[in-house]
């Protein structure tokens, strides 16, 4: 199963969703897919100049050009997913997309997404760092049995 | 008198709100705003999801949420927030999904700035009170008994005479004085047509010239463009039952129109930059050295990714051009790269405001420039229809709509 994850550079995240047997969806698979394109004469810092306009099928053009490139790579990544795992209110070291503004966009799209999701607190103790690895391998776990 | 609800951020503090207000009141339009208790507010950031930072814009989704749980009654709907504002223009455009996905209410975007005045909101306000307020009017899906058509547009001025539902005569001019302009366009209408002024049985104004050509020829009906277009288009196009979108480009500005079963529900309209208008296309025709009616042709023949364009302004875009056919670009190049600005520039500052919605109908006078048609295929991977009597369209929809009434004083 693609499981999405929020921040979709947490490799802590991402970790967890490929020990439990699933492929996680990363922005980091996401850009090398640009790097390697040899359709593009050479590799980009991050997004092509296309990538802003592809942004405006999720935000319109007033939209900062940055929250459309970011939206441009992020958002196809949910669109892809069977699943997502987001856990909001995380510090800069747990993955960050470096814009409030999308934050709040993609957990929005996550929200109103008809797949499956669960969107978790960032865990402040150990005792709830428990919790919601646990909660976050049941969720996987009862998608597996759906399927 | 109808109520549009103001469903906005920043507006108080931009000093716009008294402009907001009398442009709603010289439509007999009263602005409301929705109360939700306070409580209501943080639910609604729960339940949707959307938990934005400003407290302003957490109570626009809230009093969009209570329009559509029936907490407030209102019939129309005016979202607007902050220019560039990166929070705001991200939380309207899901706010009006929103309303869309979940009633029947139009609704109307705008992002404002210091400088916003009540001309600007006119016709806005003025679209919102007719489909508000005439949706039995727009309802009318056949022409009756004998009626004239005037658009008066910005660059052009054009007439229609109906008779029982088929366009009997047709007439055209540049727009130079609003009245001379348009009894010329009448004249020539009302000869094709075989009738005079005296036999017509009701006369109906649109375009920025219709209060003083509606004053002119006493007109049954006085009606912005943005409706008028809209019922035009359908006739035209034959698409008057389910949904459609309208691509208006015009002589100086562009609208987008939404419609289900022949109503407009939504539109966007430009203005802000005559980059992406007929205006653009003319001057590329001067300087490629062709008639505007052949630009189309000659443009179907070139390929817009051989110039180089930087810049989708009037003057710049045209500085571009210049620049390609100095280095020895092809004319049929520069025609097909003006068209594809053109058509980019309304796919990203007016597209993105609406569902699209096919079919696509492709209207006014630059409908008939076939480079701008393609650009729009291209982009869209639509193929819009451009109907019969594209250009008309505001005279066709003028003269449709003023055979409701007939017989009235």
């Amino acid at each position: 199963m693609k499981v999405a994850i929020f921040p979709p550079n947490s490799l802590i995240l991402a970790d967890l969703i490929e020990r439990s047997g699933h492929e996680p969806l990363t922005i980091m698979k996401e850009l090398s897919v640009r790097v390697r394109d040899p359709e593009i004469d050479s590799p980009p810092l991050n997004i092509t100049p296309e990538d802003s306009s592809r942004g405006l099928k999720y935000a319109s053009a007033e939209a900062p050009s940055g929250v459309r490139g970011r939206l441009a790579v992020f958002g196809p990544i949910y669109e892809e997913a069977d699943a997502i795992v987001a856990l909001k209110n995380s510090p800069i070291s747990f993955g960050c997309l470096g814009c409030a503004r999308t934050n709040e966009f993609l957990l929005y799209m996550i929200h109103s997404s008809k797949k499956p999701h669960i969107i978790l607190e960032y865990p402040s103790s150990e005792e709830e760092t428990i919790c919601i690895v646990r909660e976050i391998l049941d969720f996987l776990k009862r998608m597996d049995n759906n399927d | 008198m109808i109520k549009i609800a103001q469903i906005s951020c920043g507006t108080e503090y931009s000093g716009i709100q008294n402009e907001i207000e009398k442009a709603a009141e010289m439509v007999n339009a009263k602005i409301i705003f929705p109360d939700v208790p306070l409580d209501y507010i943080g639910e609604t950031a729960e339940i949707t999801g959307f938990d934005v930072q400003s407290a302003g814009l957490k109570l626009m989704f809230a009093r969009a949420r209570a329009l559509v749980e029936g907490l407030v009654d209102a019939d129309a709907v005016f979202l607007t927030t902050c220019f560039r504002c990166a929070e705001g223009s991200l939380l309207k455009n899901e706010v009006r999904r929103y309303l869309q996905n979940n009633s029947d209410i139009p609704v109307v975007m705008y992002s404002f700035t210091q400088n916003t005045k009540r001309d600007e909101l006119l016709t806005r306000m003025e679209a919102l009170q007719t489909i508000a307020e005439k949706k039995q009017l727009l309802a009318r899906k056949r022409q009756e008994g004998l009626t004239l058509g005037i658009d008066s547009g910005s660059a052009t001025t054009k007439a229609i005479v109906m008779q029982d539902d088929e366009v009997i005569g047709t007439g055209w001019h540049p727009t130079q004085a609003v009245v001379l302009s348009a009894k010329k366009a009448v004249n020539d209408a009302l000869k094709t047509a075989g009738v005079t002024l005296k036999q017509l049985d009701s006369i109906g104004t649109t375009g920025y010239g219709r209060r003083t050509l509606g004053k002119h020829y006493k007109a049954n009906l006085i009606q912005e463009e943005l409706t008028v277009n809209s019922k035009g288009a359908v006739w035209t196009a034959d698409c008057q039952d389910g949904e459609a979108t309208v691509i208006d480009i015009g002589g100086m500005d562009n609208k987008v129109i939404t419609i289900n079963k022949g109503i407009p529900d939504s539109f966007t309209m430009g203005g802000i930059c005559a980059g992406a208008s007929g205006r653009f296309l003319e001057i590329t025709s001067n300087r490629v050295g062709v008639d505007i009616t052949e630009l189309g042709e000659l443009s179907l023949k070139g390929n817009h990714k051989n110039v180089n364009m930087a810049s989708y302004c009037i003057i710049f875009g045209i500085q571009d051009l210049v620049t390609e056919l100095a280095a020895g670009v092809s004319r049929e190049d520069v025609a097909a790269a003006a068209c594809y600005s053109v058509a980019e520039q309304v796919y990203e500052q007016q597209l993105q405001e609406v569902d699209i919605r096919e079919p696509i109908i492709q209207v006014g006078g630059t409908s008939l420039i076939g480079g701008l048609n393609k650009a729009f295929e291209d982009i869209l991977k639509i193929k819009p229809i451009v109907p019969k009597y594209s250009q008309f369209i505001g005279a066709i929809g003028g003269a449709l709509l003023t055979s409701a009434y007939i017989g009235e004083e």
